[in-house]
């Protein structure tokens, strides 16, 4: 199975109406590439955006959500996207809030085969408005449910020909989160080396959840 | 001296050997300028860091390697990075000992609204709602009021960040805790009176039988 392929290539598997997941932390990380392709190579919208903060107005998230192609987003943190904001205030129901731990758990629960789960985070909120809470030993937790996706966009520092990443410092963030959650991985490396160069004690994210590999 | 250097002092004050503190954006990051010599405390970015050090210098930035508010940072020795999971399980999990945060409003109860202005202004609540509820200790390191508006309120009216969660308020003006009866204010810094503070808090608060002189180091 040859994963290594071109960003143009790797765009055209999503499809109008996908929920797509965008690794990176505002620009820390932030698979620009692959989104620069699927905004100039690929004509899929009404997309679904999973992102921690939809990025500032000079990235591409807010280029493809300046094209029209964005309908929802679920991310942490707006204050950087002016469109993310104007939707949120504007079109109600299009932007869902979620608490940054709780964002990243329903992800991580996605990938790890978890329905739901339970977390203190956000009772007596509005994160908490329509859904069913717990009392465990006193303590009231929400009851969160996994966040799945159909495509993962994420940046590695450096992937193998297998789809093994390694992700430096900080900028694991999402990315390491996203590719077990999704039905397709592609991700964008900065350097891209044969099988068996990563130390496999240095391997981020196994390269079983990846299906396409592109050179940045 | 300024009143967000005073602040940040006040609050380093607060801080114990061995502890593991998350700093907000703004005036909370100055804590970390002011941790009382002869302590170790691990510093908590909730991007994905257990081991934050300070700014790096000019010309030294690592484009991996940056805080929650996404500027450069550098990490000290025995550092290690966190997928973003890992980190907020640290703080869900009860190993953040304090969250230092600011705040548009705060009431009598510990409620804490600082992520939204209704119809104006909605950045979103980031990482904020998980850590006033994850961590041992939150203390707010706020300016008493907004440029004269109230901030300490009987009730919140904004969206709230966490229901009941504040434990310690910070200002230039003095200290309040947290408590089952409502605010306590505890200490009260040089040039204020107990009135002054009155007039600058919306919201009724006890004076600690004990209460003591807002004090920190000189530089």
């Amino acid at each position: 199975m040859r994963k290594i392929t071109t960003a143009k290539d790797a765009v055209s598997r999503i499809k109008s109406g996908d929920v797509v997941m965008v690794g990176g932390f505002l620009q820390g990380g932030s698979p620009e590439r692959i989104l620069e392709a699927l905004l100039s190579d690929s004509s899929a919208t009404d997309l679904t955006i999973v992102n921690n903060d939809t990025g500032f107005d000079t990235m591409n998230t807010y280029k493809l959500m300046e094209a029209g192609r964005v309908s929802k987003v679920y991310a942490t943190w707006i204050g950087g996207n002016s469109i993310t904001g104007s939707m949120y205030l504007n079109q109600p129901g299009s932007v869902t809030l979620v608490p940054q731990g709780t964002l990243a758990e329903r992800i991580r629960a996605a990938g790890m085969g978890i329905p739901e789960f339970l977390t203190p985070t956000g009772v007596g909120t509005i994160a908490a408005e329509g859904k069913e809470s717990k009392v465990i030993d006193g303590k009231e937790y929400l009851v969160e449910k996994a966040l799945h996706g159909d495509v993962a966009i994420v940046h590695a520092t450096v992937a193998d020909e297998f789809g093994n990443c390694y992700m430096r410092g900080a900028t694991k963030n999402f990315n390491a989160l996203m590719p077990a959650a999704c039905q397709y991985c592609i991700v964008e490396a900065e350097k891209i080396v044969p099988v068996g160069e990563i130390d496999p004690d240095l391997v981020t994210v196994s390269g079983i959840y990846v299906d396409a590999v592109v050179q940045l | 001296m300024d009143n967000k250097v005073f602040i940040a002092k006040r609050v380093a004050q607060m801080l114990n050997d061995g502890d593991v503190v998350n700093l907000g954006i703004g005036l909370p990051t100055m804590v970390a300028n002011y941790v009382p010599e002869g302590i170790t405390v691990t510093f908590h970015s909730e991007n994905g860091i257990m081991g934050l050090g300070p700014a790096p210098a000019e010309g030294q930035e690592d484009k991996d390697i940056f805080n929650a508010g996404g500027s450069p940072v550098t990490v000290l020795p025995g550092a290690k990075f966190l997928d973003s999971a890992e980190s907020f399980g640290i703080i869900r999990g009860g190993r953040v000992n304090m969250s230092v945060l600011g705040a548009l409003q705060v009431d009598c109860r510990g409620n804490l609204a600082n992520w939204c202005v209704p119809g104006k202004k909605v950045p979103g609540m980031g990482g904020a709602m998980d850590l006033v509820s994850g961590a041992k200790e939150v203390v707010l390191a706020m300016e008493h009021t907004a440029k004269g508006n109230h901030k300490i309120l009987s009730e919140c009216t904004f969206p709230l960040t966490g229901k009941e969660v504040v434990t310690i308020i910070v200002t230039e003006m003095c200290v309040m805790r947290v408590t089952p009866n409502g605010l306590l204010m505890t200490e009260l810094a040089p040039g204020y009176s107990v009135d002054d503070v009155k007039a600058a808090t919306g919201a009724p608060f006890e004076v600690a039988a004990d209460l003591k002189v807002m004090q920190v180091p000189e530089d």
